[in-house]
């Protein structure tokens, strides 16, 4: 008993206090911390970086906004497989677990319905407009995803009952849909200009309008399915095999 | 200059808070709220890059363009981090079950 | 220009965007996603057997995407380490790719779990493919800040498949792993940030002509080091890498002990010995040396002390990831081509035999139901082609003629000997005579026989189980024989190195 209750307040005590080895830790972060410190506080200012070569180019790239145009023409391969990253995260994510939705109603209040039902279709009109705005000013396809992402969160937790019952092909297409098409023009520029992403002048604005528009819808599914924590219902391969008698585990 | 300087420091400060806390607490979700900070940190580091100082008059492109994508890999990371934590706990938890039964059926025989 | 014809570097992109459009494939459709990854698998073959073609006609070659020169554009090169890296994945993609449908089918048919594994057959897929579209980019890409992308999607495909098996074990491991690698790609990416900061420039073809002796400077490459050394799992670093690889599903271990590990150090490798040569001091390179050489003995001894044989390869990929290292100190006298040959050497046979073995070790126990080592009497009998796999890959890791081990085994022995470094040549043989205690001890249960032993009756294994381990093994074999050819490749555009063996090799 005393044991146990001495266990306790070490447990408790843990967050508190710091053992040797912490404190050395401690010590070596800061000095990592002061020397890095340093070197940033020494370092030359001089380098304008890439500020120059962006401007000079920034006509040839279909938009106005220098970030935008870095983002999907410039660097837009970089964007690409930053793309893909979102979708591995996904499929990572179906492959670990069943989507955990409870099967009932949720008591939704009213107020709580009445938020929903108008901030919903005002987040999708943000998210387009911030699409439409990202070739000009700050905003873009990331944007425009995490608000639409937003909103997949929003009808998440109030855990309507269409939510759980969304076939996953569907759900599928949507996911793969902006990177994929971003695929397919990035090899059609590729037939046209002779590059991989290589937009020909006058199509560029529209078309990184267009990959933006796909990949926002796809990024905000995205980030909803995240959420949601796992693989739909119906996402199972072809023909489940019938013999399965068992649900005892075999791990082996 | 010293809008620079200071957003850097603080970057490194926190990208060193970051990996303390990775180190010492052994709960999933610190090391990985720990790994966001540090994130965090990294990327307050490329936007104080990114700024130039009067003269110029214009921000650098690039290092936004890098840090939204350092963003949404982040963001992707925290998610599939968050579920397998959460995968082990539950299946930690089943498993520590699994093996309290087991290791009572053999003295419930015994008796 | 046309981007069809022949001599055109476009034809680079293929190695990476044909598994990725395979992966999105994979995942949007629900049937025949075997054989899409199988299309895409030998097409990867075939793209880079046609680069290595292209690199012998025109020499290396730069693609700049979407048409940008390099300050602000990404390039792409192709050139002999690159190609020879890419043929390594794809050969062993290609391997892998097979015998996981076998691993996956034997799995669904044989045991009473079908439905969980026939979804982890469907996730399988898609992951794998994205992983190796990110492999691809790593070797092809020359850009400092796109190397990062790829390397996050590296780091996410491998946590989500090392997760795969459902097993409580595999799933804590990969959590961890989940963490090292992104605590090492966020390492890399404050270097990233410092060298910017410093020089402006993220491509590396630019930077290696500012890298100028600055603090700036030394602090990124000393964070970019740490940061990927930690992805490579060298020493005091590896300790996420046995759990990791040894509880996760056969496959996967293939996919993780044979080319993933492998990204990092190449990239690492091409920082030290192509980019910040000027920076590179000879007390670091002897420091990565001691590491490597604690990374030899102190993961053969563990690998020596397992009782488990998917642990056992484990260890032993801690162990061979030392030998990689080893190269680094040598390399001071030589000219840095000869460590390349070194090291793509040891890399290449490593990648092949360290293959075959796990899928040996994944066909074991399949068909036992455990990989015990105590318990793995008789499989001989039952297993004789797999047996025979684990016999050749066991020769190319101890090192013996003429595997692909042994010359790169020998290379570093006489350069160490040349160069009077004659400690690292006694850490090699240590190394070698240990590995060989390792690979013997399970050997020898493999053939013992006890007399009530009677072939066991469980389902037989399917061809596509057996035989890509042993073609590993004997490609792994008989790399050694044809070893003029990588080296051929690896000299392409670069004139050192016809000199180095002037009497032809050993």
């Amino acid at each position: 008993m005393k044991t146990e209750k001495k266990s306790i307040r070490r447990i408790r005590n843990r967050g508190k206090r710091l053992d040797a080895w912490q404190l050395l830790l401690l010590f070596l972060l800061l000095c990592l911390t002061t020397v890095l410190g340093t070197i940033i506080w020494t370092m030359p200012e001089n380098t304008s970086g890439l500020t120059d070569a962006v401007a000079r180019l920034q006509e040839q790239s279909g938009v106005e906004s220098p970030v935008t145009a870095v983002l999907l023409n410039f660097r837009g391969y970089d964007t690409l497989l930053e793309v893909m990253v979102l979708l591995l995260a996904v499929i990572g994510a179906w492959s670990l677990a069943k989507a955990p939705f409870s099967g009932q109603a949720a008591d939704t209040g009213p107020v709580q319905m009445g938020v929903v039902r108008l901030l919903v279709p005002l987040m999708f009109l943000v998210a387009a407009y911030l699409v439409w705005q990202g070739s000009h000013l700050a905003g873009g396809a990331f944007q425009g995803g995490a608000i639409l992402g937003a909103a997949g969160v929003l009808l998440l937790v109030t855990e309507l009952l269409f939510l759980p019952a969304i076939p996953a092909l569907p759900l599928r297409i949507g996911l793969v849909f902006g990177p994929l098409l971003f695929v397919v023009i990035a090899l059609f520029c590729l037939c046209l200009t002779g590059h991989l992403l290589g937009y020909p002048e006058q199509a560029a604005g529209g078309l990184i309008l267009l990959i933006e528009t796909a990949c926002a819808i796809s990024i905000g599914l995205t980030l909803a399915s995240l959420f949601a924590g796992g693989h739909p219902e119906d996402d199972h391969p072809q023909s489940v095999n019938p013999t399965e008698h068992s649900d005892k585990e075999e791990w082996p | 200059m010293i809008t620079t300087l200071l957003y850097s420091m603080t970057g490194l400060l926190l990208f060193a808070m970051g990996l303390f806390t990775l180190f010492i607490h052994s709960h999933p979700l610190r090391k990985i709220l720990a790994v966001n900070v540090m994130s965090t940190g990294v990327f307050l580091i490329m936007v104080a890059t990114a700024y130039k100082p009067m003269p110029l008059g214009n921000i650098d492109p690039v290092p936004h363009a890098m840090v939204l994508t350092g963003i949404v890999v982040s963001v992707s990371v925290t998610a599939l981090a968050l579920l397998l934590a959460c995968r082990v706990q539950e299946t930690s938890n089943l498993d520590l079950l699994e093996r309290k039964k087991q290791a009572r059926i053999p003295e419930e025989s015994r008796r | 220009m046309n981007p069809f014809q022949l001599a055109s570097p476009t034809w680079m992109i293929s190695p990476i965007i044909l598994p990725l459009i395979a992966g999105l494939l994979c995942f949007l459709l629900n049937r025949r996603t075997f054989a899409i990854a199988l299309a895409a698998a030998v097409a990867n073959l075939l793209a880079v057997c046609f680069l290595t073609y292209q690199l012998l006609l025109f020499g290396p070659m730069r693609c700049h995407m979407g048409g940008w020169q390099p300050p602000l554009g990404i390039t792409l090169r192709s050139d002999g380490p690159a190609v020879l890296m890419l043929l390594m994945t794809a050969v062993t993609g290609l391997a892998i790719t097979v015998y996981a449908r076998g691993y996956f089918s034997h799995r669904i048919l044989n045991l009473r779990q079908a439905t969980q594994h026939q979804e982890q057959q469907r996730y399988f897929w898609p992951l794998w493919m994205l992983l190796l579209a990110g492999l691809n980019g790593l070797f092809l890409s020359n850009d400092i800040f796109n190397l990062y992308v790829t390397l996050e999607i590296i780091a996410i495909a491998a946590a989500s498949l090392a997760a795969l098996s459902g097993k409580p074990a595999s799933q804590l491991a990969s959590f961890r792993y989940l963490l090292v690698s992104l605590l090492g790609s966020l390492t890399y990416l404050l270097g990233v940030v410092f060298l910017y900061r410093s020089c402006g420039i993220l491509d590396l073809d630019i930077l290696q002509h500012h890298v100028a002796n600055g603090p700036g400077i030394r602090a990124a490459l000393a964070l970019m080091s740490i940061g990927l050394l930690l992805k490579t799992a060298l020493v005091p670093l590896h300790f996420w890498l046995p759990p990791t690889h040894a509880n996760a599903l056969a496959p996967v271990s293939v996919i993780l002990s044979g080319l993933v590990v492998k990204g990092s150090f190449y990239l690492l490798f091409r920082l030290w010995f192509e980019i910040f040569t000027q920076l590179i001091t000879p007390s670091a390179l002897n420091f990565m040396g001691t590491l490597g050489a604690v990374a030899i003995l102190w993961g053969a001894v563990q690998a020596m002390r397992q009782h488990r044989l998917k642990l056992m390869v484990a260890y032993s990929t801690v162990s061979q990831l030392g030998y990689l290292f080893i190269a680094f100190p040598l390399s001071r006298i030589d000219e840095s081509i000869q460590v390349w040959s070194i090291v793509i050497f040891m890399a290449l046979g490593h990648a092949c035999a360290k293959s075959a073995l796990f899928m040996v070790a994944g066909a074991v126990f399949l068909h036992l139901g455990h990989d015990r080592i105590k318990d793995l009497n008789g499989v001989r009998a039952s297993l004789p082609i797999p047996v025979f796999a684990y016999g050749i890959a066991g020769v190319s890791l101890m090192g013996l003629p003429p595997s692909a081990g042994f010359i790169g085994k020998w290379l570093l022995l006489t350069s160490s000997l040349t160069s009077s470094q004659w400690w690292w040549a006694l850490v090699i043989i240590t190394g070698s005579l240990l590995a060989m205690i390792y690979v013997f001890r399970v050997m020898s249960r493999f053939f013992v026989i006890p007399e009530d032993y009677s072939v066991t009756t469980s389902a037989p294994l399917s061809p596509l189980l057996e035989w890509p381990a042993l073609i590993m093994a004997l490609i792994s074999l008989f790399l050694g024989l044809a070893a003029s050819w990588p080296m051929k490749i690896l000299a392409t555009g670069n004139t050192a190195l016809t000199q180095v063996f002037p009497g032809g090799l050993p």
